[in-house]
């Protein structure tokens, strides 16, 4: 035993594997300690917020204030508020009023704003132009104002019963805070998802449930198989008739329609978590039920399973002690892919809408449902669905290059 | 022929036991459904409506309609009936369109997409397999990783990013549908075109899937055979090695087939996600239209339909497997 584990864990796939599948169930051990958060909370009013570092602006206002002297400041502070497509697009305004094309420059920001401010007029129609289009350049407009101030902005109070503004305090352009001082910051480093709510901490839950509904689904599977193909392939006869002809009639039926008779009969009410997982366990035992089977028809007339047998060995001895010893390695390599399967499963059943319902937890094929229902792909918001697939594929590699690794360690035919 | 015609009946016994016991699974489970679809249907064409004994009427009427009001063995036969003349009943969600018409516009697209992509995924996943199992040595290196990462990558994810790389990102194909949404289908080029468009991202979504598995299948079976008795008797034969390959090759294909038999159904299962990622006027998205609207007539026949599909491929495939092995015949005829 001591020896073959340590044989194992000389195979380089499988140390790989181990090690990506180990550091995911790390995060999802040790993250929720860090981040307590309850993973489906909305945090977030609107849709998709990006990826970042969220400041409280509030705070900020009260936090201490630093001067820091920094050449591109203002320079950084233009662009950001006029990019690139704005000046094209406010170029393509000016050239349509009438302007001509060589007097612009769009790369000289006091002369495109002074050209602007001369020019534009949000009452003039541009023919061919949309209603939207219109829209975005009034918006624009509004924005532009104080572009190129340089003078302090001033907070004012609010007196409550005259509504008369005092000066509280002003903020120079050089004013910077320090993040660490400032009361609130809160670091979304996936952003937030469709419901507004963080999506590393439900992606890192999600990842625990699809693991737990994998586990289980795999033990199920793996047990039924394991039982039905030892009692198939020892005893034989009319037992192994019975157990085949099912086991043929699951393997030709697809197993995602008889999950979506399955999981759409029982209703979305009553699917929680577990339940999606032991219909996915007992769905899928068969091609366990099929590979033991063989193997132990093969194991069945060795001799020291005879030996056994004339010993006068009850059934239940010989099998697990002459024969589950030697199918053991299969047994186990069967249910690491049983496993990632089931978080296959689980997904698929979800996209179509009949995954776990969905009111207490998340699991990777319901964000990916989530993320689809609401065209995050379409709206290039990859942080919502992007991370779930990469969970979902690092998972289900790891466990198939452990399984791999497995397969040629036992299997030396295989070897290089 | 004496020996294969025993194999071909005992699979075709095979195939209507299989077809009888998936047609009762596809009736019995969406019907225990908690929960009274017809009143779901009744209290949206009642909408509005105060008097409570015209809804009833209406609650009647389509009970009667929908024959949820007799037993449910009588339900059985009668649907047995109806099935065999083609008659699926009447849609709940599509009301008053039946669940046939439903079907008949969606199998096509089902059969044209499904079919060559599952064969091309077959073919260039065994291609790759054999080279890997051949060349070794950098190749192998190369494509094992990939293959294996491939295998595990979720249908619907390789979809997803198909879509968002060359439909959203450099919009070279179109993102949905199954042609475009401002024609109409009739024979012309521009709408053959559109439907020509519309058809690569699903279709190579489905065909990248399923070459990884095939792949790795495929070149342990290669891997195997080269190491089998047979080649190094023949190789101290001296007898060249491009002959040797073609035997070798030849007999790892055998069970290649029979391990696409067996995974048909996964992979229509794949295919079936593909199509609703990419919204494709196929059976999936049907399937997924009457799961969102409760509607277990066309959830019925949907997943009858992919069942009926995949046991006729399934048995195709076998009984061309007997064909090309001799040793089927030789077993039979015993």
């Amino acid at each position: 035993m001591k020896h073959t584990i340590r044989q194992v864990f000389h195979s380089g796939k499988f140390v790989f594997g181990f090690s990506i599948l180990m550091g995911i169930l790390l995060i999802v051990v040790i993250y929720p300690l860090i981040v307590p958060d309850p993973p489906l909370r909305i945090i977030a009013q609107g849709t998709f917020f990006e990826p970042g570092i969220y400041v409280n602006v509030y705070d900020s206002i009260t936090a201490p204030k630093y001067t820091l002297n920094l050449e591109e400041a203002a320079a950084k502070r233009i662009a950001s508020r006029l990019s690139k497509d704005d000046r094209i697009a406010m170029r393509d305004w000016l050239v349509a009023s009438g302007v001509p094309e060589d007097e612009i420059d769009i790369d000289d920001t006091a002369l495109l704003l002074d050209l602007w401010e001369t020019h534009f007029d949000p009452k003039v129609n541009i023919p061919g132009m949309t209603n939207a289009k219109r829209n975005y350049y009034i918006r624009l407009n509004a924005s532009l104002s104080g572009l190129l101030a340089t003078e302090a902005a001033i907070i004012a109070a609010k007196d409550a019963s005259t509504g008369a503004l005092t000066e509280k305090s002003t903020i120079t352009q050089s004013d910077y805070v320090n993040v660490s001082r400032v009361a609130n910051v809160r670091f979304l480093p996936l952003g937030t998802d469709n419901f507004g709510r963080d999506v590393l901490t439900e992606l890192v839950t999600a990842a625990r449930v699809s693991l737990q509904i994998g586990f289980i689904a795999g033990i199920i599977a793996t047990l039924i198989g394991l039982t039905l193909g030892l009692l198939a392939g020892y005893i034989g006869g009319l037992v192994d008739d019975i157990i085949m002809f099912f086991t043929n009639l699951f393997t030709v039926i697809p197993g995602l329609v008889l999950l979506i008779l399955i999981s759409f009969s029982i209703g979305q009410d009553k699917r929680g978590a577990t339940t999606i997982a032991i219909v996915i366990g007992l769905t899928s035992w068969y091609w366990t039920t099929r590979a033991v089977r063989a193997q132990v028809i093969s194991l069945r007339n060795r001799d020291h399973v005879n030996l056994s047998k004339l010993s006068g060995h009850s059934i239940v001895h010989i099998i697990l002690k002459d024969i589950l010893p030697y199918i053991a390695s299969y047994v186990v390599m069967a249910m690491i892919l049983q496993i990632s399967s089931a978080i296959l499963a689980e997904a698929g059943l979800s996209i179509l809408g009949l995954g776990p319902r969905t009111t207490e937890v998340p699991t990777l094929g319901l964000m990916m449902n989530w993320a689809m229902i609401y065209y995050a792909h379409t709206l290039g918001k990859w942080w919502a669905y992007l991370p779930v697939l990469i969970t979902i594929a690092l998972i289900t590699f790891s466990m198939n290059l452990m399984n791999t690794g497995l397969d040629q360690v036992f299997n030396p035919a295989l070897r290089e | 022929m004496k020996g294969y015609r025993k194999y071909f009946l005992n699979k075709l016994g095979w195939f209507l036991v299989t077809l009888v016991f998936a047609f009762i699974l596809n009736f019995t489970l969406p019907r225990l459904m908690p929960g009274d679809p017809v009143a779901a249907i009744v209290s949206r064409m009642a909408q509005g409506m105060s008097d409570a004994t015209g809804v009833r009427a209406i609650y009647q009427q389509y009970t009667e309609l929908f024959g949820t009001n007799k037993p449910m063995v009588e339900q059985f036969f009668i649907y047995v009936r109806n099935v065999l003349r083609g008659d699926f009943g009447y849609s709940i969600s599509m009301y008053p369109r039946t669940v046939a018409s439903a079907i008949k516009s969606s199998i096509g697209w089902t059969i044209a997409l499904q079919f060559p992509a599952i064969v091309t995924g077959w073919l260039i996943g065994n291609t790759l397999g054999a080279l890997a199992a051949y060349l070794k040595k950098g190749f192998d290196k190369v494509l094992m990783p990939i293959s294996i990462f491939a295998s595990n990558f979720p249908a619907f994810g390789m979809a997803v990013i198909l879509m968002v790389i060359f439909g959203v990102t450099l919009e070279w194909f179109p993102t949905s549908g199954g042609y475009g949404f401002d024609l109409i289908p009739e024979f012309s080029w521009k709408f053959i075109w559109s439907v020509i468009t519309h058809y690569q991202l699903p279709f190579w979504s489905i065909v990248l899937v399923s070459i990884g598995g095939q792949a790795i299948g495929m070149r342990s079976m290669a891997i195997y055979e080269l190491n089998a008795d047979y080649v190094k008797y023949a190789r101290f034969m001296g007898i060249k090695d491009r002959k040797i390959i073609g035997y070798v090759f030849r007999n790892a294909m055998l069970p290649q087939i029979t391990g696409l038999a067996m995974a048909i159904g996964t992979m229509a299962g794949g295919a079936l996600v593909a199509e609703i990622v990419f919204s494709y006027p196929g059976i999936g998205y049907t399937l997924l239209n009457g799961v969102m609207g409760q509607d277990y007539p066309l959830i019925s026949a949907s997943t009858l339909m992919i069942t009926i599909m995949v046991l006729i491929a399934n048995f195709t495939i076998e009984i061309l497997y007997g064909v090309i092995d001799p040793r089927i015949k030789a077993v039979q005829a015993d």
